[in-house]
């Protein structure tokens, strides 16, 4: 038998009384929420989809109108494209901002952390809203939100890459007597590139997904037919779609991640 | 400086990788039609809403505060179905656990269609399943938690040091003897962290799932959206920034506390 762990009183203390926050909080959180507003009909229409998904709609894959699958794939994966394109671009100065160093006041760096997580928390489908507002409906108002949205995340992780630098290529430069704009090309740059690509990258993937669901507000790309598929309950094309999506995100990551292995 | 540096070789790939990248731009502005000219031409609209956002209608708050509830009661029920499947999952996919390769192999697959699929199409799926509601929400929320917790608990899993596994094995232990005493004290550390972090995606998550008809706060932003109200969408956006920063803070917090 194993001996018993010596645990402190006011440990084991400390431990049930979290404990019992914690199944409060949850006990709490099942009150109130109506289980049994779920409709009856919830059996047949899983089963109605996954009838859909195992016969989907193949005719839809391919048109020639742009209206099918393929084209709305590709619009997707173009305002994934170009969102995080301009996001890449925007991120850059609100990195530097954001990110703390030896000789820069806290309260700096600090603003520029709440602002990015500001940004991060913005509701990309109002910041939809607000650019088809702008710009009126498509492809066009999905990817100024995204481009927008993602500099919430990838300002974030950028500035992240910024911080780990390490200062001996830079003093090198300056012990050898280059300026400002040697140490930004000769130290900083080769340094922080294959972060900013990484990162840049990863960001592509989750911008992938975010597309596909900004079609909901009319933002372009393949949200929009799904949307109309699940309101008209035509299971198979909803099935279609899903297996496109799937495909399509399951693509990305995998060229993504070869191409990330390579750079690290 | 620059002549006496020693020359680098221009990759040929790196030059491809170039052109396949500028072309990427090309097609892809031309596909989604984005026009920055029409954006600054029509800033006004954009700016209007936005300072009309930028007066929040405070005297809505009360309003808002039933729907915010329901937001973080959903959260946290999505947190806790999620992570306890990712839990089990885990260990099912852990190849030092599971020697069995065709069983992992399946059952990664499977996790991994499921990681594919965005939350807010989750959520209309399971609202068109089980109808408008916080309940549609939750298993949405479930779902999506599975997703991330599984993923980064199962390599945790992978990491760990085989020692004490080959030690209870060795004294005559069995599986379950393994996973509690081996792998328990040396994983669980990283699942609390897990699954607070998918606690935070989740509250940015399930603020938006109202709006495709999961319940939420997100419900009460389109009605605000839908009835131009933009001063009450301020307010929202407001409150559900502050509560996620407090989220934000407390589980960092938390994190570290725990990683020490």
């Amino acid at each position: 038998m194993l001996p018993k762990k010596e645990v402190k009183l006011s440990k084991r203390i400390k431990r049930i009384v979290l404990a019992v926050a914690i199944i409060a909080l949850i006990i709490w959180s099942a009150t109130g929420i109506d289980f049994s507003g779920i409709k009856q009909t919830a059996g047949q229409i899983v089963g109605a989809i996954v009838n859909g998904l195992l016969h989907p709609d193949w005719s839809y894959v391919y048109q020639g109108d742009g209206e099918d699958l393929v084209s709305q794939l590709f619009e997707t994966l173009c305002i994934a494209f170009l969102g995080t394109f301009i996001s890449a671009i925007i991120s850059i100065p609100f990195a530097f901002w954001a990110a703390s160093a030896r000789r820069k006041s806290k309260i700096f760096s600090g603003s520029g952390k709440v602002v990015l997580t500001f940004i991060r928390t913005f509701p990309e489908i109002v910041l939809a809203i607000m650019f088809i507002k702008a710009v009126g409906p498509g492809a066009g108002a999905g990817v100024l939100a995204l481009g927008f949205h993602s500099v919430g995340m990838l300002a974030m992780l950028f500035s992240e890459a910024i911080e780990s630098l390490e200062d001996g290529p830079t003093e090198a430069v300056i012990a050898v007597g280059g300026s400002k704009w040697h140490t930004a090309m000769f130290a900083t740059l080769p340094d922080l590139l294959p972060a900013l690509i990484s990162n840049t990258l990863y960001r592509f993937d989750v911008s992938i997904r975010s597309a596909s669901i900004l079609g909901i507000v009319g933002a372009g790309g393949i949200g929009y037919p799904l949307t109309i598929a699940l309101q008209y309950r035509q299971w198979s094309r909803v099935g279609i779609i899903l297996l496109g999506i799937v495909v399509m995100v399951i693509l990305v990551d995998f060229i993504s991640g070869m191409i990330r292995k390579r750079l690290v | 400086m620059i002549d006496q540096l020693p020359k680098k070789k221009l990759s040929y790939w790196n030059l491809v990788w170039v052109v396949v990248f500028i072309l990427g731009l090309f097609v892809s502005t031309n596909e989604t039609g984005t026009s920055v000219s029409a954006l600054f031409s029509n800033f006004g609209q954009f700016t209007d809403i936005f300072f009309q956002m930028a007066k929040p209608d405070w005297s809505f708050t009360g309003a808002a505060m039933p729907y915010l509830i329901e937001t973080i009661k959903m959260a946290v029920l999505g947190t806790v179905i999620g992570s306890a499947v990712a839990f089990v999952y885990s260990l099912l996919i852990a190849r030092n656990i599971i020697k069995n390769r065709v069983i992992t192999g399946v059952l990664r697959f499977i996790m991994n269609i499921i990681r594919t699929i965005p939350d807010l199409l989750l959520g209309s799926i399971f609202v068109a399943v089980v109808g408008i509601g916080p309940v549609a929400g939750i298993a949405a929320l479930s779902v999506f938690t599975f997703g991330v917790v599984v993923k980064l608990f199962y390599e945790a899993i992978e990491t760990i040091d085989n020692g004490p596994s080959e030690a209870i094995q060795a004294c005559g232990g069995n599986k379950f003897n393994e996973v509690t005493f081996a792998v328990m004290p040396q994983v669980l550390p990283y699942f609390i962290s897990y699954t607070l972090y998918a606690f935070e995606l989740n509250i940015r998550a399930s603020s938006v799932l109202g709006y495709i008809g999961a319940g939420g706060i997100g419900l009460y932003l389109k009605q605000t959206l839908d009835t131009f109200q933009y001063g009450q969408t301020g307010m929202i956006t407001i409150v559900i920034f502050l509560v996620v920063l407090v989220i934000d803070v407390v589980s960092a917090k938390a994190r570290e506390a725990l990683m020490r």
